[in-house]
């Protein structure tokens, strides 16, 4: 029914514009038409491919060539050689960095396999709401081969082997966490999820859930096994509707199969599951909060140990982990944990979901192999900088975290590596500043964050951080001192420090980590009362640029203190002393004579 | 639905599903069939993912074409919110993103139709393990 046989897809992504791929596309039609093929090949601008590195990139279906650094006056050959006579063009091809070969066909180029999907297999591929479709892509068949084929302890050596590791922020490997649980011997254990998703910008918990909720449930059983647990929940916060009406549908359908309840498979393993809703608070992502929280308590950690592993959940030893976490373990139990381990860097296994967001052009939610780079990440998956600005800053970790900066780019991401350069992995978060952003403000908006979301139990987190916040906002207000930049330290490592649980011990850390890296702008700020990113009002001052004013009058017509002066057809002048930033001026100036700085 | 008592029966359930996955609507071979996916997590319903489902779902029926509409989760395209992915028989998929009433409208008559491609094609550019 097709009347097109062949397509030439032109990366129409800000990258490839920017070397002509539109005129590419328009001369691939003219040669086609040339060709008399204008209605049997169509020729069209796609989105970006994300390997702007190698751009502009012209891709060929259905044979799915590859063809990178393509230039205007390539068109011709392509038509001629590819779409005529069905030879492909060698020298526009992808040649592989280490092999030197020309790859033909994109699905082996190696770009492809910097997003490697394990947690996210079944997102976007099965409808998450019929089991069938899960059981189709192998669901639930390693709970089928642990049970069956596998004694507890064999499955905890094989997730020790994997070297899967908590993808909830810390790290801490879970067939280490698993081996406690089962070690500790009680009448009844417990199973959590930790879904209480709670870092700005983090969101790939929830998708996991959206997605693909019986990849959770399935790991929440196989652990259940495996430590001798019959009942799971899942901490799940209110803010998550769809999350927990889908988790509902999966765990009644189930059920209804008998692959939770009584029995499991005929192996007399009894397991069941069932949903606990949080509030949202950021602290009750910290488990023993969370543990407290699920028992109707307030939300407040207490100090470890003893561990939820000796006793957590009522008391009873209870195994808490994250959706990622889980969503990895079905997947490690059918293909085996030397494959797993094959993936990542030497301490770091397997893959990270990152939730992409801020200044980069293809906002969104990504998995890439441990070990990655920065650079990678930003500028091939994530199509680089918005508006062609320049890359300042990545904040990984949320308000736990810390930022990595251009020295960072090239460093691979792995647990150990974001800890060495300042930052942690965290959820996954990774917000992405240009030269437009702040540093101090970016820090200050992260305290926001944690003085607001403090439980208030211990004195460092709930003092200490207000206080960190009350420094910060001076400093943005041009009130600060050069001693206040000596006090934010060493407050800040005093609360991480002192503080009882880890939302404390690392709330300091964007500003410590923004302070290390981004020295000059705190003393701009403090010394000469400048926000250089133009992001601080206080500290700025609108001016009006001679040249480009040509007297039309409209800004002192809208200044409300009338403090613009100036005769018509002359540069006018703005009177610092009256003027109180509203702003009013630089919105109705068309000629961009109005600056701050 | 009858309990799974057993490793191999669910292995056989398995396999029953695996070439019925997607047919268990039209009881007729997927390959034969226009399969549209759309992703359908809360970002996506909140730019508008169930707009666009509804309306393929019945803009396809109406104009008659045999196709399965389905709901999936996060493709992660988060910019552009709400995408689908489109396979043709025998065609490798294709992902499009903003699609909203009027970009759903001209898939189906340009794309669907016609095998004539449109703007707004997002470039896959991940591995899936199987």
């Amino acid at each position: 029914m097709s009347k097109y046989s062949m397509h030439l897809l032109v990366c129409g992504g800000t990258g490839c514009k920017s070397q002509e791929s539109d005129v590419i596309s328009e001369k691939l039609k003219k040669e086609l038409s040339k060709q008399g093929l204008e209605d049997t090949v169509q020729v069209i601008m796609t989105g970006c491919f994300g390997f702007c590195e190698k751009g502009p990139i012209v891709k060929v279906m259905p044979d799915n060539t590859f063809y990178t650094q393509v230039k205007p006056e390539d068109a011709e050959e392509i038509v001629e050689e590819h779409v005529v006579k069905g030879r492909r063009v060698e020298r526009l091809l992808y040649t592989d960095p280490e092999t030197e070969a020309h790859v033909e066909d994109s699905k082996h180029m190696g770009f492809y396999k910097k997003q490697l999907r394990i947690a996210l297999r079944n997102c976007g591929v099965i409808d998450p709401e019929i089991i069938d479709e899960y059981i189709a892509r192998d669901g639930y068949s390693a709970l089928g081969e642990v049970l069956t084929n596998q004694t507890p302890e064999e499955t905890i050596e094989l997730m020790k082997a994997s070297g899967l590791r908590g993808r909830g922020g810390a790290g801490f490997p879970a067939g280490l966490k698993w081996d406690f649980a089962r070690k500790n011997e009680a009448d009844q254990k417990y199973v959590v999820c930790n879904a209480d998703e709670g870092d700005p910008g983090a969101f790939m918990d929830r998708s996991i859930l959206e997605g693909d909720p019986h990849s959770v449930l399935e790991a929440m059983a196989i652990i259940g096994h495996c430590i001798g647990a019959d009942m799971g929940y899942v901490y799940i916060r209110a803010e998550y509707p769809l999350a927990i009406a889908r988790l509902k549908i999966a765990i009644a359908q189930a059920r209804e199969y008998g692959l939770l309840g009584k029995d499991i498979l005929g192996s007399g393993f009894n397991f069941d599951i069932d949903l606990k809703y949080g509030a949202g608070a950021f602290v009750c992502g910290e488990e023993t909060a969370l543990i407290h929280s699920m028992e109707g308590d307030r939300g407040e950690p207490t100090l470890k140990p003893p561990f939820p592993a000796e006793s957590g959940y009522m008391g009873k030893p209870t195994n808490v982990n994250n959706v990622e976490t889980l969503a990895n373990v079905p997947a490690i139990i059918q293909k085996g944990a030397e494959w797993f381990s094959s993936i990542g860097t030497e301490t770091s296994k397997g893959t990270k979901v990152f939730a992409l967001a801020g200044k980069i052009n293809n906002v969104g939610l990504i998995e890439v192999p441990m070990g990655t780079t920065l650079r990678e990440v930003i500028f091939e998956i994530g199509g680089g900088i918005k508006d062609g600005k320049k890359f300042k800053a990545a904040q990984t970790g949320g308000p736990s975290g810390g930022c990595l900066t251009e020295k960072h780019l090239d460093t691979p991401i792995d647990y150990e590596n974001l800890v060495a350069n300042g930052s942690m992995m965290g959820s996954g978060g990774m917000i992405v500043m240009d030269e437009d952003d702040c540093m101090v403000s970016i820090a200050r908006f992260y305290l926001d964050f944690t003085v607001e979301e403090s439980c208030g139990k211990c004195a460092p987190c709930r003092i200490g951080n207000k206080r960190l916040h009350e420094l910060l906002q001076r400093i943005c207000e041009g009130k600060g001192e050069e001693s206040d930049l000596l006090r934010l330290r060493n407050l800040g490592e005093v609360i991480k420090d002192t503080s009882l649980c880890g939302l404390g011990q690392s709330s300091p850390n964007p500003i410590l980590s923004t302070m290390d890296n981004f020295p000059e702008e705190y003393l701009s700020h403090v010394v000469d009362k400048k926000c250089t990113s133009g992001v601080c009002t206080d500290l700025l001052e609108y001016f009006i640029v001679e040249e480009n004013c040509i007297g039309c009058t409209a800004c002192a017509r809208a200044c409300p203190v009338g403090c613009i002066s100036g005769e018509r057809k002359e540069p006018h002048l703005i009177n610092p002393d009256t003027c109180i930033k509203c702003g009013a001026c630089m919105e109705k100036c068309k000629f961009d004579a109005v600056i701050l700085k | 639905m009858n309990k799974i008592k057993s490793l191999a029966d669910l292995k056989k359930i398995r396999d029953e599903k695996q070439s019925g996955l997607q047919t268990r609507e039209k009881g007729e071979a997927a390959e034969n069939l226009v399969q549209v996916k759309v992703a359908m997590a809360t970002c996506g319903i909140a730019s508008g993912a169930k707009e666009t489902m509804e309306f393929m779902t019945e803009a396809l029926e109406k104009r008659g074409v045999d196709a399965i509409v389905t709901q999936v989760g996060c493709m992660g395209y988060c910019y552009a919110e709400p995408t689908i992915e489109v396979t043709l028989p025998g065609a490798e998929p294709f992902v499009f993103g903003g699609v909203n009433r009027e970009k759903a409208d001209e898939i189906i008559e340009k794309y669907i139709k016609n095998g004539e491609l449109v703007d707004g094609i997002i470039p896959v550019n991940y591995e899936t393990i199987d």
